[in-house]
């Protein structure tokens, strides 16, 4: 009973935590667009515009709900809904830190250790791509329509690469359990050292995965107007726009763990605080680095063009597939000579 | 980078329509293209225009002269000085009127100002359509100080409606004149800013390079001119070809490209705002000389005379309703004048049958003559390159449709 009750607050808890900071990554993306482009960004509702996401959520929901006639109404409805709940699902297998010890009882803050942790997200993540797919084509709409088959193009063949880069990870680590990958990465010894080609190719497909520029040709405004979810209006809209900032925050969180040691950082184990409030600080320390990335997923986007069909396909099929299924030798030499096969 | 091209299909295959506008976000103003796509290849277009035809060369011929100026405003309304300038001197042509050299020179300095106004909008618009909001957004700060300098001279941004028949309103005041040493001053850095921003761009030059191209056979038979023809390599400006208002003192270089396309127009406009920069510093120290002098032509019909001389001069009262009436004779005749637009070659073809209206007018809108030449650039190439193309064309409805 004790597990039940633990296990839905630690779910509430990221999944609110979840949402959280996937409706402040708008705000963030404003600001962090305004900075870039010398302007001010949203400052009017509330202190230095804080309570603009609640605003625009608002906003979301208050709008007129239009249903196109043409279209396939459940599939309608069902798209932003997968998009919502696969963007969600990933949050699960994340390790945000170490053990709390409560009296005695060790309490993960981890929602679940599945032994395929890695495989999972992949699994979770290839569904979302259906969200997209589903509400494209129900909308009848030809843009929309066009948006929904470069979205899943694209998805499914980034995907590949990046479940091939990923797999030099497993190779070193010797497990799928994300909170086993990150456990090994502790003090400085971060993935992205050993093997810095595999978290380029990684980081690559994780900006496709989650449309965002320069891979953002699911919805490139100035071609397909609003891509795959031009006609969606209200909260729907919202759901689709919003699971993307989910992806974003989740993609952050995966390479934080992979690549970059998760809640580990070099030095902190040896500050002698009590395990619970190290426990806090080590969560604190991941959500720094997801943070990192997701200010890194902004400053890309606001800075670089993005790339036409085609030459997406070409990077993807020409470029990271074959420097990844590379780097899978690489890492099997270098362990060999390292004498740990 | 091999261009796409699309295929030779069986007949039996199947295409889809795609209605590229009126409304789409890519057509930055209201014009369609009817696309038959074979998936994201264009496999034949078909433009449409006509959405905001407002019957300008029409409604001229029922206006005097002078209220002609503010109806080419809103034709190329990212360069409108050039335009209303390009009328007043069309319509000193017909009249023979002498202009100033100050008059000339101050001429130059605005529409070259609005030359870079106009090309920071289609380069930065580029920018856009591929995906950079970023170059697009902060340069427009630069264009909103062209703007400042425009109401500070004329009283608005957009439709200026600047100038008079026969030179300026008033002279330009101090304010002004700051105003345009600052921007001068500090528009290079900012360019070469946004140079460094797109211009070396992996992803930029693969997806502009190739994209749209036309050969200059191709670009001279439709009637290209301007930086789109510039681009495929011919070097024709009217400034240079047939200077108007004194251009034949000024030291430029027209720049050309080599392919004719999207990247060949970025740089040509972004090589012409270097050189427009240059040219109003020229025309700054010439007029350094000239302070105080006249700034406008001695045209007592056309001009309107200062307002104490109204009320305490019998000839002045005379001329000003003459002049507020439109009552004023031109003399007959038949006048082609142009100028190097924004766009391209801008030019005004008048007949005066000696009355108070033009007895025909018609507008060479460059916009029109590159629209025709869209359909056969995009054939055969991506959704994508066709938005870009349009872009890079610069095609404006306003101007388009008249």
């Amino acid at each position: 009973m004790e597990f039940i009750i633990y296990k839905i607050i630690l779910i509430s808890a990221v999944l609110g935590l979840t949402l959280l900071v996937a409706m402040y990554s708008t705000y963030a993306e404003r600001k962090v667009a305004a900075f870039m482009q010398d302007r001010l960004g949203p400052n009017r509702a509330g202190p230095f515009g804080l309570l603009q996401p609640l605003a625009d959520g608002i906003k979301m929901f208050m709008k007129e709900e239009i249903i196109p006639d043409v279209s396939n109404k459940v599939l309608f409805v069902l798209g932003p809904c997968i998009a919502m709940v696969t963007a969600l699902m990933t949050g699960v297998v994340i390790p945000w830190g170490p053990d709390l010890i409560i009296g005695g009882t060790h309490y993960p803050l981890q929602i679940t250790d599945v032994n395929i942790g890695v495989l999972y997200v992949f699994g979770v993540v290839s569904i979302g791509v259906y969200g997209i797919m589903i509400g494209g084509w129900a909308s009848n709409n030809k843009y929309a329509l066009l948006g929904a088959i470069r979205a899943s193009s694209q998805m499914i063949s980034y995907e590949v690469a990046m479940g091939l880069s990923i797999i030099s990870i497993i190779m070193m680590t010797g497990t799928l359990s994300l909170r086993e990958i990150v456990e090994q990465q502790a003090g400085a010894h971060w993935n992205v050292f050993y093997s810095p080609l595999a978290f380029i190719i990684f980081l690559i497909c994780a900006f496709a995965e989650c449309n965002r520029t320069p891979f953002d040709l699911p919805e490139c405004e100035t071609e397909l107007i609003g891509g795959y979810h031009t006609e969606y209006s209200s909260m729907k809209l919202g759901f689709y726009l919003f699971a993307e900032y989910i992806n974003m925050f989740i993609s952050s969180a995966i390479i934080s763990c992979v690549f970059f040691g998760g809640y580990n950082f070099p030095g902190v184990d040896s500050l002698g605080l009590s395990n619970n409030i190290m426990a806090f600080l080590h969560a604190g320390i991941l959500f720094g680095k997801i943070f990192f990335f997701i200010f890194f997923f902004m400053w890309v986007r606001w800075t670089i063009p993005r790339f036409r069909y085609d030459q997406l396909m070409n990077l993807g099929w020409k470029g990271l597939l074959p420097l990844s299924m590379v780097n899978i030798f690489i890492t099997g030499i270098v362990m060999y000579l390292a004498g740990k096969l | 980078m091999s261009n796409v091209i699309a295929e030779p299909q069986k007949k039996e295959k199947e295409y889809s329509t795609l209605n590229l506008g009126p409304t789409h976000p890519a057509t930055h103003g209201i014009f369609q293209n009817v696309l038959k796509m074979d998936g994201e290849i264009i496999m034949d277009s078909e433009a449409t225009i006509g959405y905001i035809h407002r019957a300008f060369e029409k409604i001229a011929e029922h206006r005097p002269y002078y209220q002609i100026t503010t109806l080419t405003d809103r034709m190329n309304y990212c360069s409108s000085p050039i335009n209303n300038m390009g009328w007043e001197m069309t319509v000193e042509k017909l009249l023979g009127v002498e202009i100033p050299k100050r008059v000339d020179y101050m001429r130059i300095v605005i529409m070259e100002l609005a030359r870079i106004a106009d090309h920071i909008v289609c380069n930065t618009v580029i920018g856009v359509d591929t995906g950079a909001l970023s170059g697009f957004v902060y340069m427009f700060q630069w264009r909103e100080k062209i703007y400042e300098i425009f109401e500070e001279i004329c009283g608005a941004r957009l439709t200026t409606n600047i100038g008079r028949i026969g030179g300026f309103e008033r002279d330009f005041s101090d304010k002004s004149w700051k105003q345009i040493n600052d921007f001068i001053a500090e528009f290079p850095a900012i360019l070469k800013e946004y140079e460094g921003l797109l211009m070396r761009n992996r992803i930029f030059m693969d997806r502009t390079i190739g994209a749209g191209p036309i050969s200059p056979e191709l670009a001279l038979n439709y009637g290209f001119t301007g930086p789109n023809l510039r681009a495929a390599g011919v070097d024709y400006d009217v400034r240079v070809m047939n200077p108007y208002s004194s251009y034949q003192d000024f030291d430029f270089i027209v720049p050309v490209g080599t392919k004719g396309d999207t990247y060949d127009r970025f740089q040509v406009r972004h090589e012409e705002m270097k050189q427009s920069q240059s040219i109003i510093k020229q025309a700054l120290q010439k007029l350094e000389g000239m302070k105080g002098g006249p700034h406008h032509a001695d045209v007592p019909a056309f001009y309107l005379p200062p307002k104490d001389e109204v009320y305490n001069n019998m000839e002045a009262l005379i001329y000003h309703f003459k002049v507020v009436m439109g009552e004023v004779d031109v003399p007959v005749g038949e006048v082609y004048h142009s100028v190097e637009g924004g766009n391209g070659e801008l030019g005004f073809y008048v007949i005066s049958d000696g009355g108070r209206a033009p007895f025909r007018v018609h507008f060479r809108r460059p916009c029109f003559i590159y629209y025709q030449g869209y359909a056969d650039m995009v054939k055969g190439s991506m959704l994508s390159d066709a938005i870009l193309t349009l872009s890079s064309m610069n095609v404006i409805a306003g101007e388009l449709d008249a």
